[in-house]
């Protein structure tokens, strides 16, 4: 079993000693991997540009045009590489929201992580994507270490196990693209792990909207930052298996009304219920966010 | 599971468990029906019930019965689409027991055939099937699986076997379940590659062979 401590050792680049581990496993070819995986992150970047270009609502209409917003609005900060993970992140996330294709990673709610961080920061620094392969298969053996100890779903450990796995993905990813060690790799991915700890999973009305398109914004952010801390040699005082072991533990410690049921946080509170309300019909008209009505199935 | 599903599928929106996974739950019962579907019942279970409607579950599970996969643009309108096919499809909420939250039994009618299937959605679009035909089951589909029902006697394994193996093919993992000792009994044998027509032709020859059914690898990696 790969253990995190095990890529942490691995000869450098930590992404193709993943990628032979994972052939050795499956029989598949290497190279066929590399072209999917470029393959997916052309998927990637088409649904940054369609998200970025749309204001159209999703399925309940509670996001939509955030992503766009943000992208059309003034960089108050003077960050232009901030706003353009967030911008990435929420165009990924929004696209999924109103059913566009996207690429899970490793899920779909938290499938704007690993785009805003990696193909932000390639795209700040002008690097063309073909770089953007080896980090990717990085991350996904990252998130494959993490899936032997905890499953990364938001309904079995809240939205730690979900976004947290996908943010500590992204760290390594970007750690490698500005060429990091596997210990760096690793470190990175375990201080992004190490932050989201407690997180909970508690979807307004039950969809992958709210918060889970701002929250995308954020933790692309936070991948970002973990891969800064890495590469300036900063380790995760706790070795990164006892991390992913802590989380895992925090996930069986959390109760169900947590853990993607919207029986729990910002579901259930008098909005959240307001929402729930509407979608299951109970209530007419009007709706918080000017909600538009669900497509009939 | 293989770097290809962690970093994916690519897929429509907007959740993998509820969206992905249920697709490829629909995809199991098309497979093993062997025919264009007319008439489908679904149970779904605990979430699937509760919050399955918003996340497209039910349209993914429609998509799934027609043969698409989870990245089929056609997927959103699979209601509408199934309509044209001539499927009719009935959801239930049902309490299914004791399993995963994101558990759907499928029940699907063709002209001739008839399946019945039961499975889980467990998260980034990993499905577990569980039942097939009423008995148990342990399948991921992230290989090519051939399941056969039969009624139980000496030396059927073995046979089987060979004949897989005489077609070149290696067996990964096999399950076999049956009613009682003499009665059904359902083969599950996970392959590192398809079988041939040639060969599932020949088992299906077999006079004490009921049903011979390949499903393709459903995951990415």
């Amino acid at each position: 079993m790969t253990t995190l401590e095990d890529l942490m050792n691995a000869p450098a680049p930590a992404s193709a000693w993943v990628l032979a581990q994972d052939c050795a496993e499956t029989g598949l070819d290497p190279g066929a991997v590399c072209a999917e995986m470029a393959r997916r992150i052309g998927e990637m970047r088409a649904s940054i540009e369609r998200g970025l270009k749309t204001d159209a609502k999703s399925i309940t209409g509670m996001v939509g045009w955030n992503a766009k917003g943000l992208w059309d609005a003034p960089d108050v900060l003077g960050a232009s590489l901030l706003k353009r993970v967030q911008a990435y992140a929420m165009a990924v996330n929004e696209e999924n929201a109103r059913m566009g294709r996207i690429v899970a990673a490793p899920t779909a709610g938290s499938a704007g992580t690993i785009p805003g961080a990696l193909l932000g920061v390639a795209d700040h620094l002008g690097l063309p994507d073909e770089r953007l392969v080896d980090p990717l298969i990085l991350a996904a053996g990252v998130g494959k270490a993490i899936s032997k100890r905890m499953f990364i779903s938001g309904a079995a450990g809240g939205c730690q196990a979900e976004i947290g796995s996908s943010a500590a993905m992204a760290a390594a990813a970007v750690t490698e693209l500005l060429g990091g060690s596997p210990r760096a790799c690793v470190h990175a991915a375990s201080l992004a792990l190490m932050n989201t700890i407690g997180l909970v999973c508690d979807p307004v009305g039950g969809y992958v909207e709210v918060p889970c398109v701002s929250r995308n914004a954020f933790f692309a952010v936070h991948a970002v930052s973990a891969a800064q801390l890495a590469l300036a040699q900063l380790e995760s005082f706790i070795p990164p298996d006892e991390v992913v072991m802590a989380m895992a533990s925090v996930g069986r410690l959390m109760p169900a009304e947590l853990r993607e049921t919207a029986e729990g946080g910002l579901a259930q509170t008098p909005t959240g219920l307001a929402v729930t309300a509407h979608m299951e019909g109970r209530v007419e008209g009007e709706l918080p966010g000017g909600m538009i009505e669900l497509p009939v199935v | 599971m293989s770097l290809l599903d962690m970093i994916g599928p690519v897929m429509i929106g907007p959740s993998s468990s509820h969206t992905a996974g249920a697709c490829r739950l629909g995809l199991v019962a098309h497979h093993l029906l062997g025919e264009p579907p007319h008439r489908a019942v679904i149970g779904l279970h605990a979430s699937f019930a509760k919050t399955g409607r918003g996340h497209g579950t039910h349209l993914a599970l429609v998509a799934g019965l027609l043969g698409y996969r989870p990245d089929d643009p056609r997927l959103p309108r699979a209601s509408l689409e199934a309509e044209a096919a001539g499927l009719t499809v009935e959801f239930r909420d049902v309490d299914l027991g004791d399993v995963h939250p994101n558990t759907a039994h499928i029940d699907l009618h063709g002209a001739e055939q008839a399946v019945t299937v039961q499975g889980s959605s467990t998260g980034g679009g990993v499905i577990r099937v569980t039942e097939v035909q009423g008995l148990g089951v342990n399948l991921s589909g992230a290989s090519p699986t051939l399941l056969l029902r039969y009624a139980d006697a000496v030396g059927m394994i073995a046979r089987i076997a060979s004949t897989v193996a005489a077609d070149g093919v290696n067996i990964a993992t096999l399950t076999c379940t049956r009613e009682a000792r003499g009665g059904q009994a359902l083969l599950a044998i996970e392959l590192d590659a398809p079988l041939s027509p040639e060969a599932l032709a020949f088992l299906n020859r077999w006079p004490d062979m009921n049903w011979v059914r390949p499903l393709p690898k459903l995951m990415d990696g």
